[in-house]
Formats: structure tokens, C-alpha cells, sequence
């Protein structure tokens, strides 16, 4: 068989070819299996494992109250979060995309911008701004607007505001992409043919946009779920989502069992979500704008 | 174009909005950092350097700085060249396995990060890793990783590999020829993968705050204890001074990117 590729083309030198890529890849890979693989797997061993097999771990994270609410709470408030960036988010990737080249530059690196800021850092902004001392309430009872400070923090408010704040490129940049490879002629064909524009938009520009939206909404929901530090400094102590039952389970109460259970169900569902929106997009347009 | 008509004018002003509040966090800390006030007031007072004063004076800041700093630096140091090697071995392996282990090796931006901590957790507590120098260090090489991997392959795409198959032929060995011919090539995209590596190091607080203590506490870990217990302008200082230096690293990276095509 004719080979192009390289002057020798025998078994033994295609051999010898795998053994120096598997090489090339073992110490990265090495890596990842002992810091990621092992572990998870090592917290899937130690939910079923106490004195023995056992689902008693599991039974607790799906009957007990405290947990079966921090679950609902986790999903709602990142369907909420993924559902407000897309509100947001929509506009501005459809107005990235419908101005001049500089423009566009211009907005996304507005978008990007808060990207490589720390996620810590946004969150001391954000309690900065919205604490009871914070700019926003001293500025609404400078303008007379309100006498007694908005509770703006340290609840659920403070941390959706947060969260979406940190989650909304990760909406834009993929909306953008797609939007950018629909064809401006299709809108002008549908112009032509009598269309008002919000007839179009409807009809031609928002299906086609659909893998953006699919991707965004992903890629924003999935994180979402994981989230610990913006919850766990904006929230006050009220708005417990799952990762920081995994954390406290750990810290305070020394439940590893119980830590493990709930990190498997987390991450489970996690690999659910990407295995499904897999069938109907490739992942790679989810992970590729991380 | 319909300029004037009222969907134009609120996209626009929806997408102000959306800027506005995007950019507004970002630059709020700068103005609190030069606030005289111990307690937040807007607009400050007066304007003062006493915060970062206080940084700069506290051993305990200085200490978590000079751990921050040297565990990005080692992990730039290893991750890239394990990066580069892993990414050059899948673009050019024709091996079916190497689709599996590509996949692994972006496994740390799939796994929410709360669990990867807890888990490394418990690794290094068996393993005696906990609160130490190396332990750090290595699970930020892992998290830094699928950075390298990602912006080497994409360099790596435009590039033909048929050059380096000329230098070959021409007499080169396969190591001279990579450095030689295929390295000069893809350089911006391995240095990216670097800073966006570095920058992930020197952000990364959850694993830190799980398997890090002691002497060994990073910058992010002692803000994040210091942000739980009060609001201290100091953290708004060093967060000015951490937004610059990553705003500093972006623009270095993609400047480079830039070049590389």
C-alpha cells in the first residue's frame, strides 16, 4: 500500500511511530489520570463504600430534605441564570454581528473583557456594589428613590446577579459564532420576498441561530450547576447550592460518604447534559470558546 | 439599513444596558483601592495609597504573593512542554486511541471544579500531598492543561505538516526538525497556552482552598478567608493589581496570537 506520508514506510516504523506519540502524550496524560481520573473514580468508590457496599449515601442525597432542596435550588437557579444570559446575551451577539468590523471588535472585547478577571475579584465588585452600605443602595437614597437600603446580597438575588455577570460571555461568544456563519443573503432574499423585518428575524435569523443558542445555553447551564464561590460569598449562607453541600459535607461535618454521593449525582448529571446536547451539536462548539 | 426603526434603537440601548453592566464590576475595585474610607463609600472620600500600603507591609500578603507567583511559574514551566508534546503527538498520531485521550485531556474543564477539588482532596491526603509546595503545583499543571492542549492544536491546524516531512528527508532527526522547523511556527500559540496557564494558576481557588495550608496558602485562598470574615479595601488593592497584571498577560497573549495567524 502506497504511503505519502513517511520515507519508511514498514510495519516496524509505524511501530515504532505509535510508541514516540503514545510517549509524547504520557506525561500530560499521566497527569490527568492521577489528579482527575483517580480521584473522581476514588469518590465514586467511597459513596458505595462503607464497611462494605451500600446505597445508603445515595438514598440520603434523594430522600433527605436538606439535600433534595439544595438540588432543586442548584437546577432552578442555573435554569434562571441560563435563561437571563440568553435574554442578554442575544442582543448584544445579534448587534456584534450587524455592525461594522470595528465595531464588532469593539463589543466583544467589552464582552470578554470581565473574562480574565478573577471570578473572586467580580465577586468582591459585586458585593461592593450591592451590600447595604454598597454604591447601589447609597446612590438610590442620594436620588431620594428609596429610605431604607435594598437587601440586594447575601441572598438569592445577589448571587443570580453574580452568577449571570460571570456566565454571560460564555452566552455571547457562541451565539456570536453562529450567528456570523448565517448567510446575510438569506435576509435579503427574505426582504425581497416581502418579509417585514421581525417576519425574518422569526422565521429565518432566530432558527438559524439555534446551535448558538444550544451551545450558550449549555455551556452556561452546566457551569452554572458547579458554581461554589460567587453562591457561597453572595449568598449569605442561605443560598446553599450543591457544590457547597459538597464542601460543607467535607469541612464541617466530616461526611465523605455523603460529600462523594453528592458529587457523583453533580457530576453525573453534568456528563448527562453534554452527552445529550452531543447528539444534537459537537462538543467541541460547546467546550471550544472555555 | 433600517436605522431609525424602534427595534434598532432598543437593540441598542439593550445592548448598552448589558455593556454597561458587563464592564461596571470590572471597574468599580479600581476607585475603592485608592479610597481613603475603611468602609465602603461612593464616591471615596478622599484618595489614598494606605491600602496598598497595608499589602505591601502585611508578611502574611507578601508571603501568599511570593507562593502564588512561584507555583504559576512552575506550572508554566511543566505544563507547556507536556501540552505541546501531548498536542503535537495527537495532531500528528493516526492511532484511533489518541480521540480517547484527547478527550481525557480536556476532562478538567468538563469536571465541575468543586468536585475535582475534593477528590484531588482526598488523593493527597493518602499520599501525604496535602498543604505541601508540590502537591499545588501539580494540580495546577493539571487544571492548566486543557489550555496548552487547546491553543497548540489550533496553532498546530494552520500549520503543515508537510514542512516538517521536508526537513526530515532533508536529514534532520525528528526532535531537530520539530524545533528547527515546526516550534517557530506554532510559538505564539505555545506561548498563549502558557500565559492563559499562568493566569488559571494564579486564579485557581478552589482546589487551593481544599489542598493548600500552612505556609503554602496562595493569594486567592488567604482573599477568599479574608472576603468570608469582612469587606478590607486591601483585597480591593490587590484585586486591582491582580486585574492588571492578568489584563497585561491577555493582551501580551493575544497579541501573539495575532502574529501567529
Amino acid at each position: 500500500m502506497p504511503t505519502t506520508s513517511v520515507p519508511d514506510p514498514s510495519k516496524k516504523h509505524q511501530r515504532r511511530e505509535h510508541a514516540l506519540m503514545l510517549a509524547l502524550v504520557s506525561p500530560a496524560l499521566l497527569v490527568i489520570l492521577a489528579l482527575i481520573v483517580l480521584p473522581v473514580g476514588w469518590l465514586a468508590w467511597q459513596s458505595v463504600d462503607h464497611d462494605g457496599f451500600t446505597l445508603e449515601n445515595y438514598r440520603r442525597v434523594f430522600t433527605e430534605d436538606i439535600y433534595w432542596r439544595s438540588f432543586a435550588l442548584t437546577f432552578e437557579i442555573s435554569l434562571a441564570v441560563t435563561l437571563i444570559a440568553l435574554l442578554l446575551g442575544y442582543p448584544v451577539a445579534y448587534l456584534a454581528n450587524s455592525v461594522p468590523k470595528g465595531w464588532s471588535i469593539l463589543i466583544l472585547a467589552l464582552v470578554v473583557l470581565p473574562f480574565w478577571t478573577s471570578v473572586l475579584v467580580r465577586a468582591y465588585a459585586w458585593l461592593a456594589l450591592l451590600q447595604r452600605t454598597g454604591v447601589i443602595n447609597q446612590f438610590l437614597r442620594y436620588l431620594d428613590v428609596i429610605s431604607e437600603p435594598l437587601a440586594l446580597v447575601h441572598n438569592t438575588f445577589g448571587t443570580v446577579v453574580a452568577t449571570v455577570h460571570i456566565l454571560l460571555p460564555f452566552m455571547v461568544l457562541p451565539l456570536y459564532a453562529t450567528m456570523q456563519k448565517i448567510p446575510a443573503d438569506l435576509m435579503q432574499a427574505g426582504a425581497s420576498l416581502g418579509a417585514s423585518p421581525s417576519l425574518t428575524f422569526f422565521r429565518v435569523f432566530l432558527p438559524l441561530s439555534m446551535p448558538g443558542v444550544l451551545a450558550g445555553c449549555t455551556m452556561v447551564f452546566v457551569l452554572c450547576l458547579g458554581f461554589y464561590i460567587t453562591p457561597e460569598l453572595l449568598g449569605g449562607g442561605r443560598t446553599v447550592m450543591v457544590s457547597m453541600l459538597v464542601s460543607r459535607n467535607v469541612e464541617l461535618y466530616n461526611q465523605f460518604g455523603a460529600a462523594s454521593a453528592v458529587a457523583v449525582v453533580l457530576l453525573v448529571s453534568v456528563l448527562a447534559i453534554f452527552f445529550v446536547v452531543s447528539r444534537f451539536i459537537s462538543l467541541d462548539r460547546v467546550l471550544g470558546q472555555k | 439599513m433600517m436605522r431609525a426603526s424602534p427595534a434598532r434603537i432598543a437593540l441598542y440601548v439593550i445592548s448598552a444596558l448589558v455593556l454597561v453592566y458587563l464592564i461596571l464590576p470590572v471597574l468599580i475595585i479600581a476607585p475603592i483601592s485608592f479610597s481613603s474610607a475603611r468602609f465602603l463609600t461612593f464616591p471615596p472620600p478622599s484618595f489614598s495609597l494606605r491600602w496598598y500600603q497595608q499589602y505591601f507591609a502585611n508578611p502574611a500578603w507578601m508571603q501568599a504573593t511570593q507562593v502564588t507567583l512561584t507555583v504559576a511559574l512552575l506550572t508554566v514551566v511543566i505544563a507547556t512542554p507536556c501540552g505541546v508534546a501531548a498536542a503535537y503527538a495527537i495532531s500528528q498520531s493516526k492511532l484511533r486511541i489518541m480521540r480517547i485521550i484527547h478527550m481525557t485531556l480536556l476532562l478538567p474543564l468538563v469536571v465541575p471544579i468543586i468536585i475535582t477539588a475534593v477528590g484531588i482532596f482526598f488523593v493527597y491526603a493518602k499520599v501525604g500531598l496535602v498543604a505541601t509546595m508540590p502537591g499545588l503545583v501539580l494540580a495546577n499543571v493539571m487544571l492548566g492543561l486543557p489550555y496548552v492542549v487547546i491553543s497548540v492544536l489550533a496553532g498546530l491546524q494552520s500549520f503543515d505538516p508537510a514542512q516538517e516531512m521536508v526537513a526530515r528527508s532533508l536529514g534532520m532527526n525528528r526532535l531537530r526538525s520539530f524545533f528547527a522547523v515546526t516550534l517557530p511556527q506554532i510559538k505564539s500559540s505555545v506561548v498563549a497556552g502558557g500565559i492563559f496557564a499562568f493566569i488559571s494558576a494564579m486564579d485557581e481557588t478552589i482546589v487551593a482552598l481544599f489542598i493548600s495550608g500552612g505556609q503554602y496558602q496562595p493569594l486567592i485562598k488567604r482573599m477568599f478567608t479574608a472576603l468570608r470574615d469582612e469587606i478590607d479595601p486591601t483585597i480591593a488593592a490587590i484585586s486591582t493589581l491582580m486585574t492588571a497584571a492578568s489584563f497585561m498577560l491577555v493582551l501580551l497573549a493575544s497579541t501573539r496570537q495575532k502574529k501567529g495567524g
